[in-house]
């Protein structure tokens, strides 16, 4: 064990989709400074360390882990459980991890639907109705793959989490600022913030990062993005189109607003938000153009999907967490 | 003392008109169910979405939420704040599996004693006819077995 | 006693799997099981969400090739709305797909699979990984494979929004255009990608073929297997990545079926087991016959080189004249040994290259035209593109609103969870033997088996079975179900 051994780091993929780890590639030559200050133990996308390898590591002997994807089936939260005992300390990196992000929408659904959905597609070739099973038995013995959860959950819901970093996937911009924190803190030329805190992400909403021109909000009906031609200068959500920078915490510089499309609310909710979407019903009621509850009817009948627009990234991690069918199961 | 299901119901009241009204309830002894737990705010319009998702993921049945009538507003128009809100809330709680009519929006003014008695009578029966709603209950929690934890199976012989 | 050994997790890949090794009693394999372990659901939960929202929701299908989801998307729901988008934005959307695609095949060279043979497959675990391939070939030479990524994202960025994700493709079209100034751009950055394509074909050369073991190993039987062989083609039955008809030519190399995107239910279809959360397709009109090779088994492959076996050239000089060679090297055509997808992806590498500056230099991918309204009622819709790992197909059915009500969707690598279980299961009992002493290289040799296939079990495991009733099947020794006992709960 040599005296100068490099602090070791970790990097691991739940129920998630490579997004995190392509995003920390990106921060392209700044990788080699990670290499240079860092000892990589764990990472499957880039190298072939093994669970059973993590599990012969002693426990805290990890300084710093980031866990991106959402806890799906008990193998990831086996694994949760796993790296927040080896490490000390463990991010919930990315908008899986913070508040279940896109995979977290499968909560408004029975999870057992979900199989006759997939084993039931109009290609699926299923005459005798065969569906996965967690403990199989072939001719050369029992062979098993995970059980799914009935809810999709975040990691602070199984572990606990010393910092929050969100995005879908958080910018790379934003990853480099937090290796260049880190590395600082190694060389005692900074301090950690406080446990708990969320980092590489900004304190205000994207509206504040946008450059679109604001005006007073008026709205007198809600418009489909490919429906209209909208003014690239304005305001999106003021033109109609439901955008949710006025709830989604800042730090992306609003690159989508930007480009001409919706902010759909990857970063998760801004600085003191408790629930994002009651936060943006709240915001899209109040600017609407109408006291007439027949009027508002008929406005309100343009978002064709509110469920899914309030909470398409945040649904695991709000307050109500999962729809009706998810956890309410007949009695037998 | 029956055991019929006593819902559990939140009702958001606004100072000025709603709140009175349960008060004047109140004096003129005009009789309405217990189940209903009041929490004032000063207006309708401080209604933020997240009191009502709160108040059904902590165990609400259902939410009340009074305010003035529409062009009464002590403070001028924010009552039409809480109907958009009220409205697009129902719509979105619909995606989430839930009944439209747990959550409820009434006016009554100051004077209508018995207007509110009524409506929270009325609601307490919606109410219990719905049935519970225990959000989450059996949420992810440890205690509830995921159907795929099941033992083996035993594998019947197939008779030759 | 029989032993068993299980690889868990494999590695240097997108997404989930492991490997269950079973040995005999003498120590030979008996069998092997190439299990997938994940799945999220996307075809029930995309259910109720309004169509323009696919293209960036099924990009978190897959955080390495979202640009493929975002196109397949996008051009599905066009095909819902029943409309052609202006020619710019066609090219555009071409233009970052091709960028991506020397992104996303540099990313499988250099960092997933290639360390295997710039380091060799026994090399210290520890450094069999694209650090150790940058310790190895140089700080010059890693520079220039983290300049290709850079470009390369940054074009999806132009075009795009984001590197990750892009946020850009609506019904119709795009929801921005590009300035001079940015074509300029991107347009140099497409001829330095030329040159790191030819850098790249240059250095497989050198390393790989220039070491006659990597050779032998190419060109042995433990990697090979004789399949149906799919890819997009053009007009011309040239490879695209983008647009055009499906092609399946036999072992033999022979055309068997060219199909539009809207036809792929009468021609694909999908078996299932039940020791994993993925399905396997098969070619429909073959039939599934087990996990077998042949033209009599309905198993058929989609990677790079099912890309060039399926097609009857590349449409780019430079990448034309490397198709020519690989060929030719390796003794015509189609291809079966699956390690030569190594080198048949960086021919695509310099493709796709050399496509961008096609592109950017067509005088017409700066006009602002870039969107047209849909007017036509939604109904339903088919988008194919080519993934870097294979066909991708998505299929939405909407109602009135435009809100979906069904979602399928063929991912590229499931297409080829077959050919890789069989892969797998080749390798494992070739270099798994009585008498030999099973070694972590020796592992990581079969895990070699499914990497030349560049695999993204994140996009194969978009489909969530949840909870399951209770199942016993009894199957006779041909493997047809006997008796099935249930219970459900």
């Amino acid at each position: 064990m040599t005296p100068n051994a490099k602090p070791k780091f970790a990097m691991y993929w739940a129920a998630s989709c490579g997004g995190c780890e392509i995003a920390v590639l990106n921060i392209h030559e700044k990788i080699l400074e990670v290499d240079a200050n860092f000892d990589i133990v764990f990472w499957p996308v880039a190298m072939d360390a093994k669970y059973k390898d993590v599990e012969a590591m002693e426990d805290g002997s990890i300084l710093l882990t980031l866990f991106n994807g959402g806890i799906r089936n008990d193998e990831n939260e086996h694994i949760a459980k796993l790296l927040r005992r080896k490490s000390k300390i463990l991010v919930a990196f990315g908008s899986c991890a913070n508040e279940g992000c896109i995979p977290g929408l499968a909560n408004l659904s029975d999870s057992r639907e979900l199989v006759y959905t997939a084993y039931n597609t109009i290609t699926t070739d299923n005459p005798h109705q065969i569906y996965p099973m967690t403990s199989y038995d072939v001719p050369e013995g029992e062979i098993h793959i995970p059980t799914i959860l009935p809810v999709l959950k975040t990691l602070n819901q199984v572990v606990d989490v010393d910092y929050y970093m969100p995005g879908c996937p958080p910018e790379s911009k934003q990853i480099a600022a937090v290796i260049d924190l880190v590395i600082s803190v190694l060389e005692g030329k900074a301090e950690l913030p406080p446990k708990g805190s969320v980092i590489g992400a900004g304190n205000s909403t994207v509206c504040d990062e946008c450059k679109r021109i604001r005006n007073i909000k008026s709205i007198k009906s809600f418009e489909r993005i490919w429906g209209i031609a909208p003014d690239s200068s304005l305001c999106l959500l003021e033109q109609g189109i439901p955008c949710n920078g006025p709830a989604t915490r800042s730090g992306c510089d609003a690159r989508c607003p930007a480009a001409g499309a919706q902010c759909i609310g990857c970063y998760g909710p801004a600085e003191d938000v408790e629930d994002y979407g009651a936060r943006l019903i709240s915001s899209f009621a109040s600017v609407i153009d109408s006291n007439d509850p027949e009027e508002i009817d008929k406005i309100l009948d343009g978002l064709v999907d509110p469920t899914g627009q309030f909470y398409r990234f945040n649904l695991a991690g709000s307050l109500l967490k999962a729809g009706v069918p998810a956890w309410k199961k007949e009695k037998a | 003392m029956t055991d019929q299901f006593e819902p559990t119901i939140i009702g958001f009241t606004c100072n000025w008109c709603s709140y009175r009204a349960a008060d004047l309830a109140g004096t003129a002894r005009i009789k309405y169910p217990p189940n209903v737990r009041l929490i004032r705010l000063m207006c309708s319009g401080r209604l933020d979405p997240t009191f009502v998702f709160k108040a059904l993921a902590s165990g609400a049945d259902g939410v009340m939420i009074t305010g003035c009538h529409p062009g009464e507003c002590h403070y001028i128009e924010q009552n039409y704040k809480a109907l958009r809100r009220f409205h697009l809330m129902r719509r979105t709680l619909q995606g989430f599996g839930l009944e439209p009519t747990r959550v409820r929006l009434v006016w009554a003014s100051a004077a209508e004693g018995a207007k509110f008695a009524s409506e929270v009578a009325s609601f307490v029966e919606e109410i219990r006819s719905l049935g519970p709603l225990h959000w989450g209950k059996n949420n992810g929690k440890d205690d509830v077995q995921s159907p795929t934890q099941q033992s083996k199976p035993e594998i019947a012989e197939v008779p030759a | 006693m029989a032993q068993r050994i299980t690889i868990d997790p494999i590695t240097r890949l997108e997404g989930h799997g492991k490997i269950e090794i079973f040995l005999n009693e003498e120590g030979d394999v008996a069998n092997t099981y190439f299990q997938i372990p994940e799945l999220r659901g996307f075809e029930r939960f995309c259910v109720g969400r309004p169509v323009e929202e696919m293209p960036l929701l099924t990009n978190r299908i897959c955080g390495v090739c979202p640009e493929a989801h975002h196109m397949a998307a996008a051009k599905a729901a066009d095909a819902v709305y029943h409309i052609d988008p202006p020619r710019t934005a066609k090219l555009l959307r071409e233009l970052l797909y091709s960028a991506f695609y020397v992104t996303d095949h540099t990313t499988h060279f250099y960092a997933l699979g290639g360390p295997d043979f710039v380091l060799g497959p026994d090399a210290p675990v520890a450094e069999r990984n694209i650090l150790g391939v940058i310790h190895k070939v140089g700080l010059e030479i890693g520079g220039k494979v983290i300049q290709a990524r850079k470009y390369g994202h940054n074009v999806v960025e132009i075009i795009g929004g984001r590197k990750v994700h892009p946020c850009t493709s609506i019904p119709g079209g795009l929801t921005k255009g590009i300035t001079e100034e940015q074509r300029k751009e991107i347009e140099e950055m497409g001829k330095w990608a030329i040159e790191f394509a030819q850098f790249s074909l240059k250095l497989f050369n050198d390393i790989v073929l220039g070491n006659k073991a990597y050779v032998d190993l190419i060109l042995g039987d433990i990697y090979t297997h004789r399949t149906y062989y799919m890819g997009l083609v053009d007009e011309n039955n040239k490879t695209n990545f983008y647009d055009g008809k499906v092609r399946v030519v036999d072992p033999d190399g022979k055309e068997f079926i060219k199909y539009l995107p809207k036809d792929y239910a009468e021609h694909i279809a999908e078996h299932v087991e039940p020791w994993t959360y993925l399905k396997f397709p098969y070619l429909k009109k073959i039939g599934w016959k087990g996990f077998v090779d042949g033209k009599d088994s309905g198993i058929y492959m989609a990677t790079p080189l099912s890309r060039l076996n399926a097609s009857d050239g590349m449409a780019t000089p430079r990448a034309q004249e490397e198709y020519e060679r690989f060929y030719s090297t390796l003794g015509g055509k189609p291809v079966h040994q699956r390690l030569a997808t190594h080198w048949a992806r960086l021919i695509e590498l310099l493709y796709a290259a050399e496509r961008w500056v096609e592109l950017a230099t067509d005088p017409e991918v700066t006009s602002a035209n870039f969107h047209a309204i849909p007017t036509e009622k939604p109904t339903e819709g088919v988008g194919i593109v080519e993934a870097p790992r294979g066909t991708l197909t998505h299929h939405y059915v909407t109602d009135e609103r435009g809100v979906i009500t069904k979602v399928n969707l063929v991912v590229g690598t499931t297409n080829n969870y077959a050919p890789m279980s069989m892969s797998i299961n080749k390798a494992a009992r070739s270099l798994i033997k009585k008498g030999t002493m099973v070694t972590e290289g020796m592992l990581n040799m079969v895990e070699m088996a499914f990497r030349a296939y560049d695999p993204c079990f994140g996009c194969a495991t978009h489909s969530l079975p949840g909870q399951m009733p209770l199942q016993v099947t009894i199957h006779d020794s041909q493997g047809n179900p006997l008796k099935v006992l249930r219970q459900y709960c």
